[in-house]
């Protein structure tokens, strides 16, 4: 009797959640699929008509998309490699005895907090300025040529801001992991006269690899939708330069008002989410079994 | 000889720990100090990085020029309405799924975590354009609804994975001494969920105060919270840096604060509870 009451209970309970999240799916993914198979454009009211798949195969075959899906991976994949490759590293330092670590620590997270849009103008103005950035000056102490940034190599000026953003998260993530890491373990290969190397490839780098795996997914769905950074510091450009799948559906549908292939385009955007979402789902459901 | 070698070890690391937070914390601490400077010194040539001329202008030139609190109470509307309206929604959910779970629960647990995983970009048309009809651009209520949503399946991870750690057997003792549901959720459950809501509620706030996507692209002026107001400042290349920088410290010194508070628990939030 009272388990059947309790039952029904935790299911109104639960209800509210489940509907909201539904609703929240599916009426905007709906409406997404509807319009990518209109022609459908802002600046062009009432000339909505079905076009079937012509949609994707405008946008597909876009040479901006070719350029945009390129970005996108060099800027995940870079972002991703500079995090992990400096995470780990800055993990491994900050689990050892440092006097003041806590203090340390805040240091290092800080950047995670700073809203996007700070972050990318106070990059792009107070140290990436040609002219009077600390860059520059620190180039001109060198005697080098200051760069350029955001015309020379504007996307490696984005992943440099993203990477900092992000390489909090992978630090904390992989600190966390080496904290639970069994003392006695390294303890023991170290008094049967395991080198620091070889301890750490045989022990510390194994026990990093699920953390890595959860860095690598998590960043890789935030980092498959950078927006802020872009849209405050070059707007995509110069040309293509910096745009990103984010940024191109984003101009499609709200600079030129073409619902119908931005549509699309978001589409798309949901299949490359849901590829990496698939890992990270079942390595998250592993470990509620466990 | 094994304790000098100990203390030498203590000192390197030391030292090359704080040479790398120094190094990470610099941009910010950087544009800390720009605020501080006249916008001739924030431009200068070499640069000077203690000794100069400091001055509180820029702080009392954003407040008075650019309707700063209006921004400001608009980032606090949304992300403290979007948080709280998601935990009145999530606390009954993860309760539900933690104290009687069924045999589904974890399969509803998972697609709560794939509805997160669906770019906001993906469906940002129908949602501008339903905004647009019923007349929720640039209003607060229509960015606390889509903040709230967004976050929804954090809150509700993030409350499952600590009512899981309530240990049971409290719960049956009190339903033992006759202890109707609500009773149980209101004196037993809440006092010892009270550590883990705390941190659930701060983890979102700090979420949605910087959430830069939706309210970029759904609120222009009005409704607009520090992360549009910042952006503002892109157009004007490079001439206002002291003021850009005094209205970015004010934006992200509260968040700053609540963040390292609550370092602890972003990790586990932040990965669904698969590294904790």
């Amino acid at each position: 009797m009272a388990t059947r009451q309790t039952q029904f209970l935790a299911r109104s309970l639960l209800t509210p959640a489940v509907g909201l999240l539904f609703i929240w799916m599916i009426v905007p993914l709906a409406l997404t699929i509807y319009f990518s198979t209109l022609h459908y454009s802002l600046l062009d009211p009432g000339s909505e008509e079905f076009i079937g798949l012509e949609n994707f195969r405008y946008f597909l075959t876009d040479p901006a998309f070719l350029a945009s899906l390129q970005n996108t991976l060099v800027l995940v994949g870079s972002v991703l490699a500079l995090t992990i490759l400096l995470g780990i590293p800055l993990a491994l330092l900050l689990d050892q005895p440092v006097i003041g670590r806590n203090v340390v620590r805040l240091m290092v997270i800080a950047p995670f907090f700073v809203m996007p849009t700070v972050s990318a103008l106070v990059w792009k103005n107070l140290l990436m300025h040609p002219v009077s950035g600390l860059f520059a000056w620190l180039a001109s102490l060198f005697g080098l040529t200051p760069i350029d940034w955001f015309n020379d190599v504007p996307l490696f000026a984005v992943i440099l801001i993203v990477a900092w953003q992000w390489l909090p998260f992978a630090t904390l993530i992989l600190l966390t992991a080496l904290q639970s890491l069994d003392e006695e373990q390294r303890e023991a290969a170290e008094m049967a006269g395991a080198s620091a190397v070889s301890t750490f490839i045989y022990i510390t780098l194994p026990h990093l690899a699920r953390p890595i795996t959860v860095v690598i997914l998590i960043e890789t769905i935030f980092l498959l939708t950078v927006f802020a950074e872009i849209y405050v510091t070059t707007g995509g450009g110069p040309g293509l330069q910096t745009t990103n799948i984010a940024f191109l559906i984003y101009s499609q549908a709200l600079i030129q008002f073409d619902v119908g292939s931005a549509s699309a385009g978001g589409l798309v955007a949901v299949v490359i989410a849901n590829i990496v979402a698939f890992f990270l789902v079942r390595i998250v459901g592993r470990n509620l079994e466990a | 000889m094994a304790r000098m070698a100990t203390t030498r070890r203590v000192a390197v690391s030391t030292i090359a720990a704080w040479l790398c937070g120094f190094l990470i914390f610099f941009p910010i601490l950087w544009m800390m100090l720009a605020s501080f400077k006249t916008e001739l010194e924030a431009f200068a040539i070499p640069p000077s990085f203690l000794f100069f001329h400091w001055t509180l202008e820029n702080y009392a030139t954003v407040q008075a020029r650019s309707d700063y609190l209006h921004h400001a109470l608009n980032s606090i509307i949304i992300a403290g309405g979007s948080t709280l309206i998601a935990l009145l929604i999530a606390i009954p959910a993860a309760w539900s799924m933690a104290f009687s779970p069924t045999k589904r629960t974890k399969d509803v647990l998972l697609w709560m975590l794939s509805t997160k995983m669906m770019p906001p970009v993906g469906v940002l048309v129908p949602i501008y354009l339903i905004y647009k009809t019923v007349g929720l651009l640039d209003s607060r209520i229509g960015l606390v609804f889509i903040l709230c949503l967004g976050n929804l399946p954090i809150v509700i991870w993030m409350l499952f994975t600590y009512f899981k750690e309530i240990p049971r057997d409290i719960l049956e003792a009190a339903r033992m001494d006759g202890a109707t549901i609500g009773r149980e959720l209101v004196y037993v459950l809440t006092p010892m969920a009270i550590p883990g809501l705390a941190s659930t509620l701060l983890l979102n706030l700090i979420l949605a105060w910087n959430e830069a996507f939706w309210t970029l692209n759904l609120s222009t002026s009005q409704a607009a919270p520090l992360t549009v107001f910042i952006a503002s400042y892109s157009s004007p290349e490079g001439l206002f840096w002291a003021k850009l920088s005094a209205a970015s410290t004010l934006a992200i010194a509260p968040i700053l604060v609540l963040g390292w508070f609550s370092q602890k628990q972003l990790v586990r939030g932040l990965t669904f509870g698969a590294v904790k």
